[in-house]
């Protein structure tokens, strides 16, 4: 099977990252993929607060896109899968997929449109998650014989945040995701049990009316320590962005100082992997992870 | 919005619009807008419940007895940023987010959003960006949101925008797809074919 590789456009720029490091992992787990050529913007929260048949439109013509693609290259096998890392482009692209199935009139018209544009499809396409991929395809014994630094010390709360779990839950529990502290597990880190993993970050509000994006942001990383974390872990570039780049502003508005590296899961596996700093987009946090944390137990070094 | 003077608030029923509970009710994923229970679920799950005028369960109760007015002006509909929290907890499987999306394109549709509110411009710039280059240019659009609603973010927001910069995570460039007449020639047919009045032009005004 081939994976189609979805970016979406913040992983190309706030969480490339998250694109480095995701593209990094796979490379070291074997995990073939290629991105898929001239894909467009998902149209995230914002497309459908101005018009909603364009939204499901932006979002078909890639999952059209794919199925072009996919099939260019194996043939009708039916089997074209597109990985959207990104929690936003990973809802979006499911709810357009669902719509046009569910609703007739939805279906007819987006269907019309991408006719129109020289687009056939035919809604084979499956839309899946690198979450999903790690846990189902590849498989924790297969991940875990590769790490090379076990994350021991690392006491990680894991943030899921709302789009990859709702309102479609289709890899993972919807009010008690474990997918990613299993895996985190795998590599040898600790996994908080904490309630907020699943409560939303604010999205765009941080932007938009800070007062209340921050205070929510604040809510998250001081519970998340609260639960004994020293590290939070993300699957969202939006999550990634609001919950690392105003700590400095919440330590000054809340009193008291802030101070929490929040990385993607997918840079925490590089380290487990062993693969170079630079490669996982390390150099890029603003709150840098302190990897003296990270205690080599269990092996077996000998200084000379 | 926000300045808005003492008026009467409890409302007569002949001034009420009950076809605009009609009206959202017909739009796909929100048919189940009337079986409302008022348990109060979806106020109590949204995580910005406390900063809306209007609590969630309100305005769906608002929305269908038709409200419109108070509905489309209130901040709770851009309050809500899409996290289906109270989606997947109501009792009555009321799709309240894709009700708030519905919302939100009606007052944006009908004039109700203050010019210069930061989240409707946001949307707004977002979508229009989009529609141009395919992408969304992350510090393009930020930059003309600061500039359309309140310049004075973008001062607060330099030492970040910096920061940010100097670690590649943010520029000023448009990434663009190839096959931009493609996407046109999408969006222009789903403009052409529209019927029904939903669909609005590049600019958020009924076409």
């Amino acid at each position: 099977m081939k994976y189609l590789h979805y970016p979406g456009c913040s992983l190309k720029g706030s969480g490339r990252a998250y694109e480095e490091s995701l593209l990094a992992v796979y490379e070291a787990l074997g995990v073939s993929v290629e991105e898929l050529d001239d894909w467009n913007c998902c149209g995230a929260t914002a497309y459908m607060a101005v018009d909603e048949l364009k939204a499901f439109a932006l979002a078909a013509r890639n999952l059209a896109l794919a199925e072009g693609q996919h099939a260019g290259q194996n043939g009708d096998d039916g089997g074209a899968c597109l990985v959207a890392p990104c929690s936003a482009c990973f809802l979006v692209l499911s709810k357009a997929k669902r719509y046009m199935e569910e609703y007739g009139e939805v279906g007819r018209r987006i269907n019309e449109a991408l006719a129109a544009a020289g687009l056939p499809y035919q809604g084979r396409i499956a839309i899946r998650h690198p979450l999903d991929l790690f846990i189902n395809d590849v498989g924790l014994p297969a991940i875990a014989a590769r790490v090379r630094r076990p994350l021991h010390g690392l006491r990680v709360a894991c943030y899921y945040g709302c789009q990859l779990v709702r309102p479609y839950a289709t890899f993972d529990d919807q009010f008690d995701p474990q997918t990613m502290d299993r895996l985190l597990r795998a590599l040898g880190a600790e996994t908080v049990d904490w309630p907020l993993k699943t409560r939303c970050c604010s999205g765009s509000l941080t932007g938009t009316i800070p007062d209340v994006g921050l205070h929510l942001n604040h809510i998250l990383l001081k519970e998340a320590r609260r639960h004994g974390a020293n590290v939070v872990a993300t699957a969202c570039p939006l999550c990634q962005f609001n919950l690392e780049c105003f700590q400095d502003r919440m330590s000054r508005r809340y009193g008291r100082e802030i101070h929490t590296p929040v990385l993607y899961f997918t840079q925490l596996m590089g380290v487990a992997l062993g693969l170079p700093d630079k490669t996982l987009g390390l150099q890029r946090l603003f709150v840098p992870l302190n990897k003296d944390q990270i205690q080599p137990e269990g092996v077996q070094h000998v200084g000379v | 919005m926000r300045d808005r003077p003492i008026t009467r608030e409890v409302k007569y029923e002949a001034e009420l619009q009950p076809r605009f509970g009609q009206r959202i009710a017909s739009i796909p994923g929100n048919e189940k807008l009337s079986s409302c229970i008022q348990c109060g679920t979806c106020s109590g799950t949204c995580p910005l419940s406390i900063y809306m005028d209007y609590t969630p369960r309100r305005i769906i109760a608002m929305t269908r007895a038709g409200f419109k007015d108070e509905v489309l002006s209130s901040f709770t509909i851009w309050l809500c940023a899409s996290c289906y929290a109270c989606t997947v907890e109501c009792p009555k499987e009321i799709g309240i987010t894709d009700i708030m999306y519905a919302l939100k394109r009606y007052a944006i549709q009908e004039g109700a959003c203050r010019k210069r509110f930061p989240i409707s411009v946001l949307a707004r710039e977002f979508f229009g960006a989009v529609l141009k280059y395919g992408r969304s240019p992350e510090g393009r659009v930020l930059l003309r949101l600061y500039l359309k609603s309140n310049p004075f973010q973008m001062l607060r927001n330099s030492r970040l925008g910096l920061r940010l910069l100097m670690r590649g995570r943010f520029g000023l460039g448009a990434d663009s797809i190839r096959q931009k007449d493609q996407l046109r020639t999408l969006m222009r047919t789903i403009d052409y074919n529209n019927g029904n009045g939903r669909s609005v032009s590049t600019e958020g005004r009924p076409v």
